[in-house]
C-alpha cells in the first residue's frame, strides 16, 4: 500500500478538550477510505485536519503533523489555498453557492484561473457535471439558480464543482446522510466510479455503507483511532475487542 | 367528523378577525391618505410645479413652483444616505465579525435601537446646536450630515439582521474550494447580501427624504437650487409644510401637490429597489 497521506502523533482540541488523541495512520492513495466510529468520536475534525478546515473555529487547534505526498500541510510556509485546492470537499449538507448551476461548477476553475475563454469553461462545466452524472439533468438549465435543484441534484452539483477544481484528495463528511436513498445511491456510485483516480476518505456512521465503499477502514472511539487496517481484515477479523463490538452493533 | 363550535375554534375564528380587521385598518388608512393627498393635490400638479423654483408671490399664488424643494429633498437624502452608508457598512460587519454574541454587542444593538426610536426633531436640534457651537449656518452640508445621523441606526440595524442571516456553510462551500477570505467576501458573501443590504439602505432613504423636523433648523429654506455644500436648501417635507400653513386655497393645494411628488418619489425608489432587489435575489440561498 502506497500512504497519500500519513498522519503522524496528530492532537486537535476545541480551546481546552481534545478531540483528537495521538493520530497516527496512513491513508492509501486511490481508494476508499471509511472513517468509522460513534457519534461524537471526533470523524469529522478528523477530516477536516486534512484540508485546515478546522482552524476556520474559533478556538481549535492541531499539533502533529498531517503530510500529503509527504508534504506537511501544516508547515509555516504552506499555502492553505493550494492545500484546499488539491483537496475538495463533499460536506453532509450540501452547499451551493449563491450562483446559477453553470457558474457553480464555473467558480472554482475561475478563481484558480484554470482555463482561458469562454468555450473552454463551457467544455469543463459540461465535463463534470457529465462526471457527476447531472448533465443530462440540467443542461437545459444551466443558467439557473443552483438552489432550484432537488437536494439529490445539489450534492451532486457539489462533487461537480469539487472535482472542476482538479483535486487528488476527495473528503466525504457523511455525504449521504441529508439525501434520499436514491440520491444516496447516486453518490456512492460516483465515489466508487471516481475511486480509481481520487484518494477517497468518507466518513460515514451506516455500517452498510462502510461496507459498500471501503477498500480501508478506520474505526474510532472517544478522539483515538482504535484500529486501521484493509477493509476485509477489519470487517471479517477484528483485532480490537471495540472495534468487534462496534461492527456487532453493540453501540 | 361535524365541524364544532369548540374552544379552539373559537379562539382561532376570533384571531382571524383580529388580523383581517388589523389588516383592513391599515389598508383603508393608506388609501384614505392617499386618496386625501392626491385629489386635493392634483389640479395643482403642473409642469410648472416640477420644473421651476418659487418666484416673487409663489407663496401668495403666484408662479412658480418647488423644483428648489424636489432637488433639495433628492441632495439631502442622497447625500445622508451615502454619509450613512459608509459608517453603517463597517460597524454592521464589526458587529458580526467581531462582536458577535458577546455583551458589547448586545450594548451597541441595544444603543442603535434606543437612536432609532428618537424623533428627528432632537436629532435637529442637536445639530443645531452643534452648527451653533462651530460657527455654521443653515446648510445643505449640516442637513445631509443630521439626516445621515438619523438613517444611521435603522441602516446597521437592517443590515445587521441580513449580515446575521449569512449561511456559514456558505463561506466554509467556497473556502472549501480553495477561496482566499478577500474572494469569499468579493464572490460569495457579498452576492448573498447585496439584495439585503440595497433594502436597508432604501429604507433608510426612506426616513431620510420624508423628514421634516431635523432639517428644519439645519438645512434652512431658501427658493434657490444649493450651488454649494454651504448653501441653505429647501426640501420638500418642508415645502408641504410651509405651504399648508398659509391661508390661500390656492397655495394649500401646492402643498398637497408637493406631497403627491414626494410620495412618487418614494414610490418609485422603493419600486425600483424591489425591481433590483428581485434581480439579485433569484441566487442567493434562503
Ligand atoms: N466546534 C466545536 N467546539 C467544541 N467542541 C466541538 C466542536 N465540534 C466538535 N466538538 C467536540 O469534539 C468531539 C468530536 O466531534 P466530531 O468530530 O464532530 O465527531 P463526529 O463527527 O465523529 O460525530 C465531540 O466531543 C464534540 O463535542
Ligand atoms: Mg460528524
Amino acid at each position: 500500500m502506497e500512504a497519500h497521506i500519513q498522519v503522524r502523533n496528530l492532537n486537535a482540541y476545541y480551546g481546552k478538550t481534545q478531540a483528537l488523541k495521538n493520530i497516527n495512520i496512513e491513508i492509501p492513495r486511490r481508494q476508499i477510505t471509511v472513517i468509522m466510529g460513534p457519534s461524537g468520536c471526533g470523524k469529522t475534525t478528523l477530516l477536516k485536519t486534512f484540508n485546515r478546515f478546522l482552524e476556520l473555529n474559533d478556538g481549535a487547534s492541531v499539533t502533529g503533523e498531517v503530510l500529503v505526498d509527504e508534504q506537511d500541510i501544516y508547515a509555516k510556509d504552506v499555502d492553505v489555498t493550494e492545500v484546499r485546492k488539491r483537496v475538495g470537499l463533499l460536506a453532509q449538507r450540501p452547499a451551493p453557492l449563491p450562483m446559477s448551476i453553470y457558474e457553480n461548477v464555473a467558480y472554482g476553475l475561475h478563481i484558480h484561473q484554470m482555463r482561458k475563454g469562454k468555450l473552454e469553461y463551457k467544455e469543463a462545466v459540461k465535463h463534470y457535471l457529465e462526471v457527476a452524472g447531472l448533465w443530462d439533468e440540467v443542461k437545459k438549465r444551466l443558467h439557473e439558480p443552483a438552489t432550484g435543484l432537488s437536494i439529490g441534484q445539489q450534492q451532486r452539483l457539489c462533487l461537480a464543482r469539487g472535482l472542476a477544481i482538479e483535486p487528488e484528495i476527495i473528503l466525504g463528511d457523511e455525504p449521504t446522510s441529508a439525501l434520499d436513498p436514491i440520491s444516496s445511491q447516486h453518490i456512492e456510485k460516483k465515489l466508487l466510479e471516481l475511486k480509481s483516480q481520487y484518494t477517497t476518505v468518507v466518513v460515514t456512521h451506516t455500517l452498510r455503507q462502510a461496507k459498500r465503499l471501503a477498500d480501508y477502514a478506520i474505526f474510532m472511539y472517544l478522539g483515538e483511532v482504535v484500529e486501521a487496517g484493509p477493509a476485509h481484515a477489519i470487517f471479517t477479523n477484528p483485532q480490537q475487542e471495540r472495534t468487534r463490538a462496534y461492527l456487532e452493533g453493540l453501540f | 367528523m361535524k365541524r364544532r363550535w369548540t374552544r379552539r375554534r373559537i379562539t382561532e375564528d376570533l384571531m382571524k378577525a383580529w388580523m383581517l380587521s388589523s389588516f383592513v385598518i391599515v389598508a383603508g388608512c393608506l388609501g384614505l391618505i392617499l386618496w386625501t393627498v392626491v385629489s386635493r393635490g392634483l389640479p395643482a400638479l403642473t409642469w410648472e410645479m416640477v420644473s421651476q423654483t418659487p418666484k416673487g408671490g409663489f407663496y401668495m399664488g403666484k408662479e412658480g413652483g418647488v423644483l428648489n424643494a424636489i432637488i433639495g429633498s433628492l441632495y439631502l437624502a442622497s447625500g445622508g444616505t451615502f454619509l450613512a452608508l459608509l459608517i453603517s457598512l463597517p460597524i454592521a460587519l464589526y458587529l458580526k465579525t467581531y462582536l458577535g454574541k458577546s455583551n458589547w454587542g448586545h450594548y451597541v444593538r441595544l444603543s442603535l435601537d434606543v437612536l432609532w426610536g428618537i424623533p428627528s426633531i432632537v436629532y435637529g436640534a442637536f445639530g443645531f446646536i452643534l452648527m451653533l457651537a462651530l460657527g455654521l449656518r443653515a446648510s445643505l452640508l449640516a442637513g445631509i450630515v443630521v439626516l445621515g445621523l438619523i438613517e444611521l441606526p435603522i441602516m446597521v440595524r437592517a443590515m445587521d439582521e441580513v449580515i446575521r442571516r449569512m449561511p456559514a456553510d456558505l463561506e466554509h462551500a467556497a473556502l472549501a474550494l480553495g477561496s482566499t477570505r478577500l474572494e469569499v467576501a468579493l464572490n460569495v458573501v457579498s452576492r448573498q447580501m447585496l439584495p439585503g443590504i440595497i433594502t436597508a439602505v432604501l429604507l433608510a432613504f426612506g426616513r431620510g427624504i420624508g423628514d421634516a423636523a431635523s432639517v428644519l433648523f439645519t438645512a434652512g429654506y431658501t427658493d434657490r437650487i444649493p450651488t454649494s455644500l454651504m448653501q441653505p436648501t429647501a426640501s420638500l417635507p418642508l415645502a408641504v409644510f410651509f405651504q399648508l400653513s398659509t391661508p390661500y386655497p390656492a397655495v394649500q393645494q401646492r402643498g398637497y401637490a408637493s406631497a403627491v411628488i414626494l410620495t412618487i418619489i418614494v414610490l418609485l425608489i422603493s419600486l425600483g429597489s424591489r425591481w433590483i432587489s428581485a434581480r439579485l435575489n433569484k441566487y442567493t440561498i434562503k
